[in-house]
């Protein structure tokens, strides 16, 4: 009895001590630092593709340290919270950061979901919060969503660059033909739909809509219907697990995987590493050019990973998913940097300054070439009305071993978009009273 | 010693029905109350209020209205996320619909709402029991998550599927501030507290209590099945709804259905059961051990100056979770809430051991 007495009593102990958690972090920077919050999932159902988006993220500041001794001399520090993908985990991780060091940079969310959750509170916090190719597609528009910034594309201009490569193959239009949008039951999935309506509705073709319940490995039923109703096309907006899940259900309906156009958090290589050959012809969306390799790599293997500081793996630096986290931290610390420019080099930023920063980038082809990043992404140019800056992607194909650049640059039509974004946008205004700034 | 009944007499029948009948303990509770309503919004900080407090509260609001139907009156349910969702949701159209709406009013609607349908998902358990029950509220739980995904005007035709509430006020008081959500989540469950307790010690939960022990001799005696284990699904699912409605539109402020889904349930199951199963106390104790422990767990690598990465904190999370679960099921089926209890025992007679 004596040893479970004790027991008992040590389980109390630390279930009473958990009321100490409450107590803050001790701040491990020293001053001077800018703090950059780092919110990422590597469990839960999309940790295939958030460990090594976190690893990219984490890498380029480590790379800016290392290499450039910080931003005009102020470095960069950061913490990881794990949010699970989960709306409530990742409001407690964002109310956790955003006071540290001086406030923090900016947050990259990493889900729609959390982005919806955690945008009411950023507003009245004051801190931006960038959503490089997901988040509110609305976003895209400054005078209402002053503190969120979709940088490079958001789901509306994914969908809108995927159909003009389907126009393409189909020798110009879109009339009669079927397209199908297999997604993610959850708000990322639901993003591209209404600029999908409209489109359908613009061009001519028939968008039918399949939901896979997350965390998505059950798709048996889904492509069943497919192979039933034959699209021409299927657009595939999957994470995680639900990706390999799909193509492999895919491959044993018989869908030719040529038809599939998947967005760009469906296309890494981890999500296609493993059908291999299976996968064959599998096209998927690049943000920019996520797919290229360029110098800021080799500065990555020489400045971080030779020394040992690497936080992934090795063969992990240069997949697209860790690409993508590097260019959401240089936009990051570009933005510290032009908000350096006005507010005082050599200076920590509020979150504010930072924000004016994310409004004011102005990335041109030099620059981007100096970075290291020349290949990876072409100009970017934000203001104050225009939130995403400049979109670009191309379609990569998979052909059983690495991915292979498929086409050109594309940009989309702003034809359809832009009062999309309005209407969207003057809809969240009416919805939470807020007062659209001028941007004059 | 200190906490004896010396001296105490009790002079009415009122006074020696009451909740507390040791005068210390009503001491230590209006103490409790003081510290809670005055003390805590004093010296805790916006974090403390917004990632600690206010979740701690709504849950264990959550997880009182779950013990009613499980510790009290013993029907398994695993689908209190679906509750809690059905609260939240119905919450938001009667806040969106109707102009004017007051948030007191819309957050009792949907503990009603989510009263109907917990009766309705309460009725297979007139026939079946224990682990066949818990499928029935399974089948709640995955019906609401295809509900509010697939049902375009519970989100209000919203495109993405997510809801979000707009500025809270109560007669002209803004619900802004992190502590004033803290005030409106302690102001609740101070009442649904109380409420709950005196259900528990009247005739109905007497009525719960004896179809939880053994529902065949009490139908015996006169005790009416039907309206014992629906009472119990109806009031269970009130309380849960008005606590699902506070999560969604006090502590997210904006929700996608995913926040009230299958882990919700079984974050909620885990709090009565390690806090004490037929125990209003005891779903304080649950609440407080499931929300604090992950920040623990997430600090002590800190405190030791261990750098673990945060997917090998959150793995050894959901291990150290399990093994605490299966331990205290294993050491002290009754939970927190009886260890408590004892240690009251033996503080009754301390300093003698006997």
């Amino acid at each position: 009895m004596q040893p479970r007495k004790i027991a008992t009593i040590a389980a109390a102990l630390a279930a009473g001590l958990s009321a100490l958690a409450t107590a803050p972090l001790a701040q491990a920077q020293a001053a001077g630092e800018q703090f950059v919050p780092l919110l990422v999932y590597r469990t839960g159902q999309f940790a295939p593709l958030g460990i090594p988006w976190a690893d990219g993220k984490q890498d380029y500041l480590k790379l800016v340290n290392a290499r450039d001794g910080g931003v005009n001399g102020v470095k960069l520090s950061f913490e990881e919270c794990e949010t699970a993908y989960d709306a409530a985990k990742g409001v407690e991780c964002y109310e956790r950061l955003k006071g540290k060091g001086g406030g923090a940079s900016g947050f990259d969310t990493q889900s729609t979901g959390i982005t919806f959750a955690v945008t009411d509170k950023a507003f009245v916090d004051k801190i931006p919060v960038e959503t490089p190719g997901y988040g509110l597609s609305q976003s895209a528009d400054g005078t209402v969503f002053e503190w969120n910034f979709p940088l490079l594309g958001t789901y509306w201009t994914a969908a809108d660059v995927m159909l003009q490569d389907i126009a393409k193959k189909e020798k110009g239009s879109l009339k009669g033909k079927k397209i199908a949008l297999v997604y993610h039951d959850s708000p990322y999935g639901k993003e591209p739909i209404p600029l999908l309506q409209k489109r359908a509705e613009a061009d001519g073709f028939t968008l039918s809509t399949f939901p896979v319940t997350p965390p998505g490995v059950e798709q048996k039923s889904t492509w069943l219907q497919i192979r039933q109703q034959k699209p021409d096309y299927v657009l595939f907006w999957s994470a995680g697990v639900m990706t390999p899940a799909g193509i492999r259900e895919a491959q044993a309906s018989g869908y030719p995987r040529e038809k599939i156009y998947g967005i760009w958090w469906a296309g890494s290589d981890h999500d296609v590493k493993d059908i291999g050959a299976g996968a064959k012809g599998y096209n998927a969306i690049t943000i920019h050019n996520s797919a290229a390799k360029d110098k800021v790599h080799d500065d990555l293997k020489k400045f971080v990973y030779d020394k040992g500081q690497g936080t992934g793996v090795p063969a992990g630096v240069g997949t697209l998913a860790h690409t993508r986290g590097m260019m959401i931290s240089m936009l990051q610390v570009e933005a510290i940097r032009a908000a350096q420019e006005k507010y005082g080099k050599g200076k920590v930023l509020t979150p504010e300054q930072v924000r004016w920063g994310f409004e004011n980038l102005d990335l041109s082809a030099d620059k981007l070439k100096a970075l290291g990043f020349g290949e990876i992404m072409r100009p970017v140019k934000t203001s104050c009305q225009n939130h995403m800056g400049t979109d670009w992607a191309r379609i990569v194909q998979w052909d059983g071993g690495k991915w292979n650049i498929q086409s050109d640059w594309y940009q989309a039509d702003k034809t359809h978009i832009d009062p999309l974004v309005k209407e969207y946008a003057a809809k969240y205004a009416k919805d939470k009273n807020i007062k659209p700034r001028s941007c004059g | 010693m200190f906490y004896r009944e010396n001296g105490q007499f009790k002079t009415s029948y009122q006074a020696d029905l009451a909740l507390f009948p040791v005068a210390q303990d009503r001491w230590a509770l209006l103490a409790l109350l003081a510290v809670a309503f005055v003390g805590v919004p004093l010296v805790g900080s916006d974090y403390f209020f917004r990632a600690v407090a206010v979740p701690f509260l709504i849950l264990s609001l959550a997880a009182i209205g779950l013990n009613i139907l499980v510790g009290y009156c013993g029907q398994i349910s695993l689908g209190t996320g679906a509750f809690m969702a059905v609260g939240a949701y119905a919450a938001y159209n009667l806040q969106v619909r109707i102009e004017g709406m007051p948030l007191l009013l819309a957050l009792l609607g949907g503990g009603l709402c989510a009263t109907v349908f917990g009766v309705l998902f309460g009725i297979p358990s007139l026939r079946i029991r224990g682990l066949y029950l818990a499928v029935a509220t399974l089948a709640a739980q995955f019906f609401t998550d295809w509900f509010t995904n697939r049902v375009k005007w519970v989100t209000n035709d919203s495109s993405s599927g997510s809801v979000s509430v707009g500025n809270l006020q109560i007669l002209g008081f803004g619900i802004e501030t992190p502590v004033q959500k803290y005030l409106l989540c302690l102001g609740f469950v101070a009442v649904f507290a109380l409420l709950a307790k005196n259900l528990v010690r009247g005739a109905v939960g007497r009525e719960w209590m004896a179809m939880r022990d053994m529902d065949v001799a009490a139908a015996v005696i006169g005790i009416r099945p039907v309206y014992a284990k629906l009472s119990a699904f109806a009031v269970s699912s009130f309380i849960v709804g008005v606590a699902g409605g506070l999560w969604g539109f006090v502590h997210l402020g904006s929700w996608e259905p995913a926040a009230f889904g299958i882990d919700r349930s079984f974050q909620l199951l885990f709090m009565v059961i390690i806090g004490g199963l037929g125990s209003i106390a005891g779903s304080f104790f649950g609440a407080a051990f499931i929300v604090l422990l992950p920040l623990l767990l997430n600090y002590v690598p800190h405190w030791l100056g261990l750098p673990l990465s945060t997917g090998t904190a959150t793995h050894l999370e959901h291990m150290i979770f399990g093994a605490l679960i299966v331990f205290f099921l294993i050491v002290e089926p009754h939970g927190l809430a009886r260890l408590w209890s004892t240690a009251r025992q033996k503080l009754r007679i301390w300093p003698f051991p006997h």
